[in-house]
């Protein structure tokens, strides 16, 4: 297998570290060539950099691209936003000759050149179709018997004529991953509705975005889950911090929030604090002492 | 507006329908395609309500690039100068650090707590953020945000 550049971006390394550590912790146990992107900066998100400035968001994600050029690696992301910027950038930038000109003639002045040779890959389509969902089912250690509310968010498979991952209406792809690690992923009303996070409507306007979590999170209560599942930090974020400033207006959910790199290391073998869950803003001590339990029920069938 | 694709929208309503912030907001994004045909609509608030979902524009009957033209709408406005302070923190915080979202305290000790080494980004490495700011300086960046 060839070797790919981990790229974390801003929210991993400086939110939730944690994510980062499953990762690592994953990557090297699946057998993946693996390193991290050196040098790298902001991809540059897409909610506001793409939105103030076409040719700074292009010119900033081609150097990130770049980096990896440099390595000859493929880029290997595990968010949804910088895997929106960055593979739209990269197809952008292979297809267009005008603005390649316009992005490199800024380059050339940092001594760089996009040149539109590597891959830009998300985790989840990743382990899909290079590893597989029943090669990981065959790795589990402990199968971990739960109801997870999965949300694919909105730029992993949107827009779906640039991403090629099939529909956005009814995806089946990282539900499989799911459920490869045991799990069961569950049905609920508006599955594929937005975490409310994206296009920099956090950021200047919090209470508008916490409407759009608490639909879903109304919506993922009453199906009966036992986490949310999620390949996104920001959507992470949204979920798991958003919890927290809803608690503050009296609107408790009390659901845990899962990358799904924890997941799988949860699957793997690797403890809660292992995969760095226990630095979630919303804990439920209802559901780790079922991780707990049912780590030690499948080690004592062994 | 250069999306000329626009021209051919019968005002069906499938985007504005299918809109998960127009639930909650004043945001119609039907109107907003409608009306940036006959004004310049740079100051209007609702452009920053959208979450850049791509529902509308998965759903769009006549393959309007609509989500993207929210985002050439958007580019329009920042130009005129309608950037919410928000957004504009976010801004000096990538041209200051090189990331949107800079390492803090907290998430220093949460990094040490769990075993983690110093970030290998732009923030261990000053030329490279250097580099990233030399980039934001010839785009014109800085000059887009100043106040
Ligand atoms: S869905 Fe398309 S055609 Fe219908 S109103 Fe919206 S932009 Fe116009
Ligand atoms: S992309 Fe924006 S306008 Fe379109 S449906 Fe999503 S939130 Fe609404």
């Amino acid at each position: 297998m060839k070797e790919y550049s981990l790229y974390l971006g801003c929210l991993i390394p400086n939110r939730y570290p944690g994510i980062e550590k499953a990762t690592k912790l994953v990557l090297d146990r699946l057998g993946i060539k693996w390193s991290e992107l050196k040098e790298a900066s902001c991809c540059p998100a897409p909610g506001v950099f793409r939105s103030f400035d076409q040719n700074t968001w292009l010119t900033l994600a081609a150097r990130n691209i770049i980096l990896c050029e440099e390595k000859n690696t493929d880029l290997l992301t595990i968010c949804n936003g910088c895997f929106s910027t960055l593979v739209d950038a990269n197809n952008i930038l292979k297809n267009n000759g005008d603005l390649r000109v316009q992005v490199n003639d800024h380059l050339k002045k940092i001594g760089k050149e996009f040149r539109g040779t590597i891959q830009v890959r998300h985790i989840i389509e990743f382990l899909d179709k290079e590893i597989g969902a029943k090669m990981i089912d065959e790795m589990i250690e402990k199968p971990l018997e739960l109801k997870v509310a999965l949300h694919y968010g909105c730029h992993l498979l949107k827009p779906t004529k640039e991403r090629k991952l099939g529909g956005a209406e009814f995806p089946k792809f990282f539900d499989g991953l799911v459920e490869a690690t045991g799990a069961l992923s569950i049905p609920y009303e508006g599955k594929n509705s937005c975490c409310g996070a994206g296009g920099g409507v956090r950021s200047a306007m919090l209470e508008t975005s916490l409407k759009m979590t608490e639909f879903k999170l109304e919506r993922i209560k009453k199906a009966g889950a036992d986490c949310i599942v999620e390949a996104c930090p920001f959507c992470h974020l949204q979920y798991d911090s958003g919890q927290v400033e809803l608690a503050k207006a009296g609107k408790i959910f009390d659901v845990p929030v899962v990358h799904y790199s924890q997941l799988l290391g949860l699957a793997l073998g690797y403890s809660f604090e292992d995969v760095g869950l226990h630095l979630n803003a919303t804990r439920n001590p209802g559901f780790e002492s079922k991780i707990a339990l049912l780590q030690k029920k499948d080690a004592s069938i062994k | 507006m250069k999306n000329s694709d626009i021209l051919t929208c019968f005002q069906c309503g499938a985007c504005t329908g299918s809109c998960p912030s127009g639930k909650y907001t004043s945001l119609n994004v039907r109107r907003i395609i409608k009306d940036s045909l006959k004004k310049d609509i740079s100051d209007h608030p609702d452009l920053w309500m959208c979450t850049t979902c791509y529902n509308c524009q998965e759903r769009c009957p006549r393959g309007i690039k609509v989500t993207d033209a929210i985002l050439s709408l958007r580019a329009e406005a920042a130009r005129k100068g309608h950037i919410l302070p928000a957004h504009r923190v976010v801004c000096k915080f990538l041209i200051e650090t090189g990331h949107a979202v800079p390492i803090d305290q907290i998430n220093m000790t949460k990094r040490e707590n769990i075993g983690l080494l110093e970030t290998e980004t732009v923030r261990k490495y000053p030329k490279a953020l250097k580099d990233v700011r030399k980039l934001l300086e010839l785009t014109g960046f800085n000059g887009l945000i100043q106040e």
